[in-house]
């Protein structure tokens, strides 16, 4: 697929651009050599997804943001989401191609947290940037990723330095209603040693007229000993396609949760990976999703297990309705040498229509031998036998079915870490069901 | 409404998966009575039970039941359950991400209809209160309904349920299986504090160690899909001593057993083919 097609982007204004912004010359290179990567990549190949097929335009151009510093000086839609999902501290907004807003508690501040669009640590904390920037990920692995890494914009870095607990959660929106203008967040986080930090971002799309692209990543470090808390939620409507990838490394005895809400009403595709590089390392994703309508989703869970005495979890529990389709992959994969490891994983789908679709892929690629590995993969219908029990007691069986769904992604949705997310999920759980 | 409730099954039949298990059930059960159905395995005993109830897999070809007076059988299996039936049954289902507390609001507040819920504060006093009588910790109520309870634990929380429904009703499908002494005693009290003019209970056994501590009324033994004997307890007495051999010999039955004995597990399975169930 030649790049002609799919993205009208020159090289000069790439470079352009990075210069406006006085971004360091590395990342200007970094920039140009992703761009021309992408010049002979392909798209991802997924399992049974034809993605080409797929909404895929990535000619958005870049609209610079109009940071406010105040939240009741953002746009109406926006501060309305702000309202309802999230506290007005310790929060950002990405909007569109940039960062609108952004605000760091004083008391967080003191410690040295670092919480700013990525533009903005680019120039005040350039090595820190450069240190960890695209580590997790590589620019070569696909054209989506090369074309991410040539034209990021806004996003989040997030910094947590050695043995600080940050109690509150730090928590950011992304909005995009402007399908002229590209959506490339790309999200940084480094929990340094023995640090704890909990993180919750919400994406959502507003009204607009023709489709867009998401095309996002999400890197986070858990340096020794520290733990993070991820909690995500994605709700765009149909005409915006979701591509997304998420990984983690993370060093001796750090520890990452991952919660993943999956509520697109459109394409997408998602890969959320933890690389358990030290020693004692663990890992924990959970996923929900509910498919409707005609979309496709293709969504990825993965542990890496490199370290010794590394431990992983993956669960994943979708419902679908309508004519949806969901490939749902688990991979484990456990390195020789990481002995002692456990690696688990479970992906569940309900089906509540017959034309709907739900793969259920588990993989384990195991090349050590004093290791544990599980999985357990099932697709089904929701039980007779369960909805008689419930009828028994005199629920209809309207109710009775509601119940069993609902109790299908309850355990997920109940970990959610902060009530007012948990709740706003539900709600998303909610209206994909069509309650 | 009179109200002690009359509860008829008249000339029942019943098939599942094409096999004819009930064969002509008549049984006649008024409140402030307890009936106690025995018999061997593979009589129908369970059948019985489920076909009353209306589980999907039970096709109903023959016969009647009333409830003061309503036709049962004309109802949906929440209809039934919301006119004052309960079934305390023998595997009650798991079902994970529904919580006990839960589960058991949203059936009464079914039963006291729309508009007329009961208050949360209200509930959890009743539920806490029934809960200590059944020595059932109240950490249950957040626990996933019967997930990971044991056998006996999932029977007390049947009879946790049958206590907070308050039924016309009640039949409990061998709810001495799988428990203990203890346990026994328990349920038996909670049991016997329920028995009032209100009420009427059907207790399927195999055992009749059940029948010392919940005395019944009235015995009956179920042969070959039918109920064949009918007494008082001494007629339980009797079949603990004796078996149910003279029984056989007395009315000439050789196999007491319906058609092929039905699997002890056949009823928990989570998938069902594509079959229209109503």
């Amino acid at each position: 697929m030649s790049t002609q097609t799919i993205l009208p982007i020159d090289r000069q204004s790439v470079v352009e651009l990075s210069r406006s912004k006085q971004e360091p010359e590395w990342m200007t290179a970094l920039r140009t050599e992703a761009l021309e990567l992408a010049g002979s990549l392909e798209l991802p190949s997924l399992t049974k997804t034809p993605i080409e097929r797929w909404n895929l335009k990535f000619d958005g151009g870049y609209k610079a943001a109009l940071p406010v510093d105040q939240p009741d000086r953002l746009p109406e839609k926006v501060r309305n989401l702000l309202d309802d999902a999230i506290h007005p501290e310790n929060v950002l907004v990405h909007y569109n191609s940039g960062v609108v807003y952004n605000s760091l508690s004083p008391e967080l501040s003191a410690k040295g947290v670092v919480f700013t669009d990525l533009e903005t640590a680019l120039r005040e904390h350039p090595e820190l940037v450069k240190k960890y920037f695209m580590t997790c990920i590589n620019k070569e692995e696909n054209l989506v990723t090369a074309l991410h890494a040539a034209l990021w914009s806004g996003g989040v870095f997030l910094y947590v330095p050695k043995n600080v607990d940050v109690d509150a959660p730090i928590q950011a929106l992304f909005y995009a209603d402007d399908p002229t203008t590209r959506f490339v967040p790309h999200v940084l986080i480094v929990a340094d040693d023995n640090s704890s930090v909990t993180f919750a971002e919400h994406y959502v799309s507003g009204d607009m007229d023709g489709g867009m692209v998401l095309n996002g990543i999400v890197e986070v470090i858990v340096k020794s000993g520290a733990s993070v808390h991820f909690a995500t939620t994605h709700h765009f409507q149909p005409s915006v396609t979701d591509l997304t990838y998420r990984r983690a490394h993370v060093e001796n005895d750090g520890r990452i949760h991952w919660l993943i809400g999956e509520m697109n009403l459109g394409n997408s595709m998602s890969e959320t990976t933890s690389k358990l590089i030290g020693n004692g390392a663990s890992s924990n994703m959970k996923v929900i999703s509910v498919g409707t309508g005609e979309q496709m989703m293709n969504i990825t869970t993965k542990a890496v297990h490199i370290g010794k005495a590394t431990e992983s979890e993956m669960t994943t529990r979708a419902v679908m309705r309508d004519q949806a389709t969901a490939i749902i992959n688990g991979i484990t994969k456990i390195e020789k040498g990481a002995t002692g490891s456990n690696g688990e994983q479970a992906e569940k789908v309900l089906m509540l229509s017959p034309r709907a679709r739900g793969d259920a892929n588990p993989i384990l690629l195991i090349d050590e031998d004093d290791v544990k590995a599980g999985h357990a993969a099932s697709v089904g219908q929701v039980s007779e036998e369960h909805i008689y029990y419930l009828m028994s007691r005199g629920i209809s069986r309207e109710q009775a079915t509601k119940l069993i769904i609902y109790g299908f992604l309850a355990p997920v949705v109940a970990e959610i870490p902060i009530s007012r997310m948990q709740e706003q999920l539900q709600a998303l759980v909610e209206r994909k069901l069509g309650q | 409404m009179s109200n002690s409730p009359k509860f008829i099954i008249d000339g029942l039949q019943a098939t599942v998966e094409g096999k004819q298990i009930l064969q002509g059930v008549n049984l006649e059960i008024n409140g402030g009575e307890v009936h106690a159905i025995m018999g061997p395995n593979g009589t129908g005993k369970s059948t019985l039970a489920s076909a009353i109830m209306g589980h999907p897999k039970y096709e109903v070809t023959g016969g009647t039941i009333t409830l003061d007076g309503e036709n049962i059988l004309e109802m949906e299996v929440d209809e039934r359950a919301r006119a004052g039936l309960f079934l305390a049954m023998q595997y009650p289902s798991e079902i994970t991400g529904v919580t006990n507390a839960d589960f058991l609001r949203s059936a009464l507040n079914a039963r006291r209809g729309e508009g007329n819920e009961i208050s949360l504060i209200k509930f959890i006093r009743q539920l806490e209160a029934k809960m200590k009588e059944l020595e059932i910790d109240t950490a249950f109520a957040h626990r996933y309904l019967n997930e990971g309870f044991s056998g006996g634990e999932k029977k007390r929380n049947e009879i946790l349920q049958m206590m907070m429904l308050e039924p016309k009703i009640a039949i409990l499908d061998e709810i001495d299986s799988g428990l203990d002494i203890d346990a026994l005693r328990i349920v038996a009290d909670a049991v016997n504090s329920m028995r009032s003019e209100q009420r009427g209970f059907l207790i399927i056994t195999h055992y009749q160690r059940l029948l010392n501590y919940i005395k019944p009324d009235f015995v009956h033994v179920m042969m070959q899909g039918r109920i064949v004997k009918s007494g008082g307890p001494e007629l339980a007495e009797r079949l603990e001593n004796e078996g149910y051999d003279w029984v056989k010999e007395e009315l000439g039955i050789v196999d007491e057993r319906v058609g092929q004995e039905p699997e002890d597990f056949a009823v928990p399975m989570n998938t069902i083919s594509p079959r229209k169930l109503s």
